[in-house]
């Protein structure tokens, strides 16, 4: 099967900073890939380069099969690659379709010249997509700000699909949200990736993580270091890759940083409740 | 029985809706303790009163949806009004006749008003300038502008032509005898004159139209859409696409725009060309705003609320001079709404959601 999106020797560099080092990455349709690592380790970066927000110093993205240069967030937009970050960019004091049609507001004409707001097209194709995606709202005409943090991580999903995003990129998508919640989230990321829409999450919560993805890439110092297919890997070995106690598998690491880096590995505890120490004389 | 839950939908309900009660409540209030005050002639009065509060506001609006504050448009109306004064005199007084040198002068204000507008978009959108300190400044340079441009004393001896329409009417009816627009009934005696019934002033005309053109484009086009989606979230905004400067560029105008037209129908209505004029009205408006339902922090508001909003004071205002106090006890009057507007807007939510 052909990847919807390659990267390849993807660098980015910030003044004497290298934030991603010669990253290559392939993500197929219908998967959920998740892009983890420490703070600092450049999953942030890579991703503002795929969505358009940095433009990388070297490097090839293909998406779809073509060599694309991705110039600006509203080109990503346009070829079908959504990112979704962890403040949502929703307008609170919009309602639930508003915000799903917001910037690209369906027009009808008002006494044959003026364009006005066409309310109820934009609720009928909004609760379309919301059934697509058997998402419940109270009301789609009621404020974001009235909605709960799953039901507003929902409502930015939605927009991206209505708008036929063909990648959907996810920053924490479950990080601030209740237990019920986060589910639900992960529930509708699986739904998404049924209906062959591919979807990358960054995320610090490994447990959700596990649930979900398919594949893993773990990133360390602005390199890919490893991956792990989920079901062949366990959270110890993960966690031991991220902060650095496991040598990665493509680069040959300093490994010398993360010993003993404790505030790293209670950071990317895992929710299982087992042992989540790494193995520190691996390797 | 009626249970605490229901009574506290009820005033729910009815704090909500405090500023139509509160409308109403002057308006019985002044009809009982005042003279005639439910006249035409009075309720035109009001509204001719509020005239340049109305066209603030209505600019003032679209500011504070998006989240900023324009304060220069208090001496907009001075620097306008003055410009607009300035160049019918001047033609005047070159010999060009009235009607050219009325419009060239109206044209002339509306233009050259929208240059501070411009001015603090620019600040506000491109150099992020806060809105209060932009405008703040905009709002000294206007005024020094004003008082060069008219030498420091206000520009008198306008054509004829100003007062004709600035205190004209609509319609001029003359109960079973004559009914005219635009124009008093020709042969008319000078008993009859005092009989004849004016109805809508034309100001008020001029007023409203440019108001309901742009409660319209708030309220149903992309244009307001977007000027909302700015104030709920400039973030949001920006990463659907949303031009936010060029949109806050064009919002500032607006803004000056309708104080441009303020200046220029105090020109109408007064036959002057002040410096100082509306200067006084500038809280007027802001609070006007805010009572009719704006959020200072940006997002919420519409036109019919600062409608009410301004017929709010403009009631209280006429409704104070017709019982004889002195019109200074108004300002304290609009403080207080203000601050009970603010109390308000803060509490409702509380109330809303059952928290004691």
């Amino acid at each position: 099967m052909e990847p919807l999106l390659e990267v390849k020797n993807i660098t980015k560099r910030f003044g004497g900073l290298t934030a991603v080092d010669n990253m290559d990455m392939k993500i197929f349709p219908g998967e959920v890939v998740g892009l983890l690592g420490d703070n600092g380790a450049g999953k942030s970066t890579l991703i503002k380069v795929i969505s358009g927000v940095y433009h990388a110093n070297r490097g090839k993205i293909f998406f779809a099969g073509k060599e694309t240069r991705i110039d600006n967030p509203m080109h990503a937009l346009k070829i079908g690659i959504e990112t979704i970050y962890q403040d949502l960019a929703l307008a609170e004091n919009l309602n639930v379709y508003s915000n799903i049609f917001l910037g690209r507001e369906k027009l009808k004409r008002f006494l044959g010249l003026i364009k006005i707001l066409d309310h109820d097209y934009m609720l009928s194709e909004s609760r379309k997509v919301l059934d697509q995606l058997e998402i419940e709202v109270p009301s789609l005409k009621k404020q974001i700000r009235t909605l709960s943090g799953g039901q507003r991580q929902a409502v930015a999903i939605s927009r991206s699909i209505y708008w036929d995003a063909k990648l959907l990129i996810m920053d924490e998508p479950t990080a601030a949200l209740g237990v019920v919640e986060q589910k639900n989230v992960l529930n509708l990321i699986r739904t998404l990736s049924s209906q062959d829409i591919p979807v990358l999450i960054i995320s610090h919560q490994l447990h959700d993580v596990f649930s979900v993805a398919s594949r893993l890439l773990i990133m360390r110092r602005g390199k890919k270091i490893a991956e792990r297919m989920t079901k062949e890997t366990t959270t110890d070995e993960i966690v031991g890759l991220i902060v650095g106690s496991i040598p990665g598998d493509y680069h040959d690491v300093n490994t010398d940083t993360a010993k003993g880096s404790d505030v790293n590995r209670r950071h990317f505890a895992s929710k299982s409740g087992k042992n989540h120490r790494p193995k520190q004389n691996q390797g | 029985m009626m249970d605490k839950a229901d009574f506290r939908e009820i005033l729910v309900i009815l704090v909500k809706r405090w500023i139509l009660i509160f409308l109403a409540i002057e308006l019985v209030f002044f009809a009982i303790f005042g003279t005639n005050y439910l006249s035409l002639r009075n309720l035109q009065n009001i509204l001719l009163t509020s005239t340049v509060v109305l066209l603030l506001a209505t600019g003032q609006t679209y500011v504070i949806i998006t989240g900023g504050i324009d304060l220069s448009v208090g001496f907009m109306v001075g620097f306008s009004g003055v410009i607009c004064a300035k160049v019918m005199v001047t033609l005047q007084a070159a010999g060009i006749s009235q009607s050219v040198a009325v419009s060239s002068g109206i044209a002339a204000a509306l233009v050259l008003g929208l240059l501070p507008g411009l001015i603090n978009g620019l600040l506000v959108a491109k150099l992020r300038v806060p809105p209060f300190i932009a405008t703040f400044g905009m709002y000294g340079i206007a005024y020094g502008f004003a008082e060069i441009i008219s030498n420091n004393v206000p520009i008198h001896n306008l054509p004829t032509l100003v007062s004709s329409i600035g205190h004209g009417y609509l319609i001029y009816w003359l109960p079973e005898k004559a009914f005219t627009f635009f124009k008093i009934p020709e042969n008319i005696t000078r008993l009859e004159l005092q009989n004849l019934v004016p109805i809508v002033p034309n100001v008020t005309i001029i007023a409203f139209i440019f108001i309901a053109i742009f409660a319209f484009i708030l309220a149903k086009t992309r244009f307001g859409q977007h000027t909302y989606a700015i104030g709920g979230s400039v973030d949001a905004a920006e990463r659907s696409g949303i031009n936010v400067k060029r949109h806050l560029i064009k919002v500032y105008m607006i803004s000056s725009f309708f104080a441009s037209l303020a200046g220029v129908c105090y020109v109408l209505m007064f036959i002057t060309g002040r410096a100082p004029a509306g200067s006084a009205r500038l809280l007027d408006a802001v609070v006007a705003v805010v009572i009719g339902g704006a959020s200072l922090y940006g997002g919420t508001g519409s036109i019919g609320g600062t409608i009410i909003g301004v017929l709010l004071i403009g009631v209280l205002q006429i409704g104070l001079v017709n019982l004889g106090v002195p019109t200074y006890n108004l300002y304290i009057a609009v403080g207080c709404i203000l601050i009970l507007a603010v109390l308000i807007d803060q509490f409702l939510p509380k109330l809303v959601h059952g928290k004691d």
